[in-house]
């Protein structure tokens, strides 16, 4: 058996993990990441990126197709058609450029990689079985980056034809017709995604509304949108298991519906990844997730944890920035992780995009506030787009404007992000943001009209 | 009959290792369900350890002064039906993996060894968890509440500079706090700092190897011996001038002289007249053992710490010969030569910070010694004789004494007895 001491051992290669490697090791620590299968995680090889890829096709396959009949622009084409395999060749070529983009990362820092499954022995050692045998590690710190996984439905064990959200981006034909179990945003992109390459798809979601976190005007977009992508959505219903090829559902008033699916997907939320003897250091736990303080630090000395396993929100870039900062702590500098908002994106159609507090939250922590609100129906880039459905909205605190909030939906919202949480971080007040010149035309100019809006008015409505 | 693995539990402060300090049991001891079976210290205090089950100990996973890692196996019980541990697997040589299994069943057979259920069953002690004093969960979405605002780079610089932001007035928008507002509010809450930043790191230096013995020693000395301090002043006008005529006639052949060996002679001659102070006390046995030769203990400062040679039997060793023992061994120390016997085996010990020696100090006893002499730094200082001040070479010496050996009759005697002797050097000259 060999055995290696190091300053450092990362478990984990997804966001948090490689980005807490990368990081510690160009500060000079003596890094060692462990990764089990490939560098970055769900993230990067059956997540946001794979996800964002097949999104892509299938909006551009949907906009040819749109242009295959009558339409304003005057454009006409033959109707598409998509060879998904090929799409899927092109998709998982992006994926395999990042791995060895991340893997390039890491050893320019100087960050040493080991393939295999990590084990904990003790608060202090790993075991971890690599290809070339078992390798003990002796860290003077471990972070543990080991993510999450997708939570199974008892009822509705992952098969051939029932899929969780990596199946599914890795198919090679359109399914005639898919049945989503779980209207988060995981199973309404992947959803809408395959509605815009022609399946049928129905969402089965068990709460009173599809993305049960976000409020009602936010989802009314989606909502519209997904009627016109015929997409059926169930709320108040839950799938109960698969017969003979059809998915059973129980509806509200305690009638069931069986389904006609070709494939059934799985999106019902994820679990933390525990599976690497965590259990057995009896660290102090958050529910099912480990708990942290600022530091990122774990119950135990030594020990920190970063990423998914710490609990909501499950976000890489939410990781990243824990991995900075523990690799900082680690080298020595005086670093907390004291960000004040962490934006969130919803790459349905159209996109949604929160940063910071709803007035829900404002409301719920006693802060009064005002809200400034922008239709893109206003916005001369939405319109030129043909898109003009979402809006922005801005939550200040009514006693000095300061932005606390920003919520978005519409089509590309994504982009705006930027802006929203720069200016949560930077502490901008409605003011600053409805003082500053947005460049015309873009939709960018609604974030400057809605925060006009929190002030008394805006100039374009 | 099934084998109940124990595992040492998170005993609280945070640490992730913590010393193993007693054992209650045996390996074929019986132990009864929540009997203590050993005891392990953190950093403040010992924390008992129960066992979780009935049955018979079979194997220790350590010996007393063994630091365990937390989760690592403590113990295991032969318990009567089933246990949370595969009996075939030896805990000293975990099955290696054979190239012959297949990577599944290894999976299978490690996570067989050890059983989830090993960690709810290992009472949890926990004392203080740093975590526990945060809300669960990200704490990200406290913007605008109550948090100072101020931009990521702002908060970073009164980090840095171990400012609070709470106690910082914003002159921006919203009472923002921008790094203007850092720097005028270090100038007004620290005046005398003169826009100077305080230094708020904090390093951690493991007491390892030579410090930690030191440590371990002077916490024992001190905690063990009541010690009593005398410090007397020394008139070394004559000693010096001695020492001037023996190092101007004999220093070509013999070496050049301190004070040191004059001390030195001064002591074997002392404690020839008062045996009890040359000796070792084992307290545990009740016994003083009074020692003929005397083995004087040289208090040495090293890159790594105090090292303390022993210069032997300087009862038949003249001043020259002294010197040179000391320079030799002082030599050894500096290099890492030193051997154990010349590290071990003084009955008294001096110590001498030389021209640092300062105008009195309180020297600690080198346990199991019961006496040491310090020697204070040589000053001119005005004396009166009588008539006029002169000016006189003046020395302190402060001599510690293990009160429960010697009396403070005894140590005052001794200590006039190296006062007289230090005065009029050519008692120290006379041989015999």
């Amino acid at each position: 058996m060999n055995d290696k001491h190091v300053k450092l051992l990362v478990i984990g290669a997804g966001p948090g993990g490689y980005v807490c490697a990368i990081k510690a090791a160009k500060l000079g620590v003596e890094t060692l990441l462990v990764e089990e299968s490939k560098p970055g995680g769900t993230c990067l090889n059956v997540g946001c990126i794979p996800s964002k890829a097949i999104i892509h096709a299938a909006d551009e396959f949907y906009k040819t197709g749109s242009y295959a009949v009558e339409n304003e622009l005057g454009i006409s084409v033959a109707q598409p058609t998509i060879d998904l395999e090929k799409t899927r060749a092109w998709k998982d070529e992006i994926v395999k450029r990042l791995n060895s983009g991340v893997e390039g990362l890491l050893k320019k820092a100087g960050a040493q990689t080991l393939y295999g499954k990590a084990r904990f022995l003790d608060g202090k050692t790993v075991e971890v079985e690599s290809l070339d045998g078992i390798v003990k590690i002796h860290a003077d710190n471990i972070v543990i980056a080991t993510g999450s996984t997708p939570i199974e439905v008892p009822s509705l064990p992952f098969s051939d034809y029932v899929m969780s959200s990596t199946d599914a981006l890795a198919l090679g034909k359109v399914p005639e017709s898919l049945a989503v179990v779980g209207g988060g945003y995981i199973g309404l992109e992947i959803g809408t995604a395959f509605a815009k390459l022609g399946a049928r798809v129905v969402v089965i979601e068990a709460a009173d509304q599809i993305l049960p976190q976000y409020d009602s005007a936010l989802i009314a977009p989606v909502l519209k949108r997904l009627r016109k992508l015929n997409i059926e959505v169930m709320t108040n219903a839950s799938a109960e298991g698969v017969s003979d090829g059809n998915l059973q559902v129980r509806l509200k008033d305690g009638s069931s519906r069986s389904l006609t699916a070709d494939k059934v997907l799985v999106t019902v939320g994820r679990k933390p990844r525990t599976d690497c003897g965590i259990d057995e250091l009896s660290l102090t736990m958050n529910g099912t997730y480990i708990n942290i303080d600022e530091k990122c630090q774990t119950s135990m000395r030594g020990v920190y944890a970063i990423g998914d396993i710490t609990g909501e929100p499950m976000l890489a870039h939410r990781a990243m920035a824990q991995g900075e900062v523990v690799a900082e702590i680690i080298a020595g500098e005086n670093s907390v992780y004291d960000k004040n908002c962490i934006p969130a994106v919803c790459f349905t159609d159209p996109e949604i995009v929160t940063a910071g507090l709803s007035s829900q939250e404002a409301l719920a922590q006693d802060i009064e506030v005002s809200i400034g609100h922008f239709p893109l129906q206003a916005n001369g880039r939405a319109m030129t787009m043909e898109r003009d459905d979402g809006f922005i909205r801005v939550v200040a605190r009514k006693d000095n404007g300061v932005v606390l909030g920003i919520q978005a939906v519409g089509y590309q919202v994504s982009e705006l992000s930027a802006a929203f949480s720069l200016a949560i971080e930077m502490g901008a007040r409605a003011e600053d943001i409805a003082a500053t010149v947005h460049a015309h035309p873009t939709v960018s100019e609604g974030f400057q009209e809605a925060c006009m809006s929190v002030l008394g008015g805006g100039l374009h409505i | 009959m099934g084998i109940f693995s124990i595992r040492l539990p998170d005993v609280g402060e945070g640490v992730a290792e913590a010393e193993l300090v007693e054992w209650n049991v045996k390996v074929g001891d019986t132990v009864l369900e929540d009997d203590m079976v050993g005891a392990v210290m953190t950093d403040k205090a010992a924390v008992e350890i129960p066992t979780s089950v009935t049955g018979k100990v079979i194997w220790l996973g350590g010996e007393v002064g063994d630091v365990i890692a937390v989760g690592a196996e403590l113990l295991r019980v032969e318990v009567e039906g089933e246990g949370n541990a595969d009996a075939s697997a030896v805990p000293e040589a975990k099955p290696e993996p054979v190239s012959s299994v297949s990577k599944e069943s290894q999976i299978v057979e490690s996570s067989d060894t050890t059983a989830p259920e090993a960690t709810p069953e290992s009472a949890p002690i926990s004392v203080k968890d740093p975590t526990t004093d945060l809300p669960p969960g990200n704490t990200t979405k406290s913007v605008g509440g109550s948090k100072p605002l101020a931009a990521p780079s702002v908060r970073k610089a009164a980090r840095d500079r171990g400012i609070d932001l709470r106690s910082v007035t914003g002159s921006g928008p919203a009472g923002r706090i921008t790094h203007d507002d850092l720097q005028g509010h270090s100038q007004n809450s620290q005046n005398n700092s003169y826009g100077k930043q305080p230094n708020t790191s904090v390093e951690e230096v493991k007491m390892v190897g030579l410090r930690r013995l030191i440590a371990n020693k002077m916490s024992q000395s001190k905690k063990h011996i009541p010690h009593i301090t005398i410090v007397e002043e020394i008139d070394v006008t004559s000693l010096e001038q001695t020492r001037e005529e023996l190092n101007t006639s004999y220093e070509a052949d013999r070496g050049k002289l301190t004070v040191l060996p004059f001390m030195m002679k001064a002591v074997v001659e002392a404690v020839r007249l008062q045996p009890v102070i040359n000796a070792l006390f084992d307290d545990e046995a009740d016994m003083v053992r009074q020692y003929g030769g005397v083995h004087i203990g040289i208090a040495t400062q090293t890159d790594n710490g105090l090292m303390v040679p022993v210069v032997r039997h300087c009862e038949v060793r003249n001043l020259w010969d002294s010197a040179s023992e000391v320079g030799r061994l002082a030599a050894a120390c500096r290099d890492g030569s030193a051997s154990r016997e010349e590290l071990s085996g003084s009955t008294i010990t001096i110590t001498s910070l030389g021209p640092l020696g300062a105008i009195a100090t309180t020297p600690i006893i080198n346990h199991p010694e019961v006496a040491i002499v310090g020697i204070n730094k040589m000053v001119i200082r005005p004396f009166w004789d009588g008539q006029q001040f002169v000016p006189r070479k003046m020395m302190n010496i402060s001599c510690s004494f293990d009160h429960r050996v010697v009396d403070g009759w005894d140590a005052a005697v001794m200590v006039q007895k190296l006062k007289t002797l230090l005065e009029q050097p050519a008692m120290l000259l006379v041989e015999g």
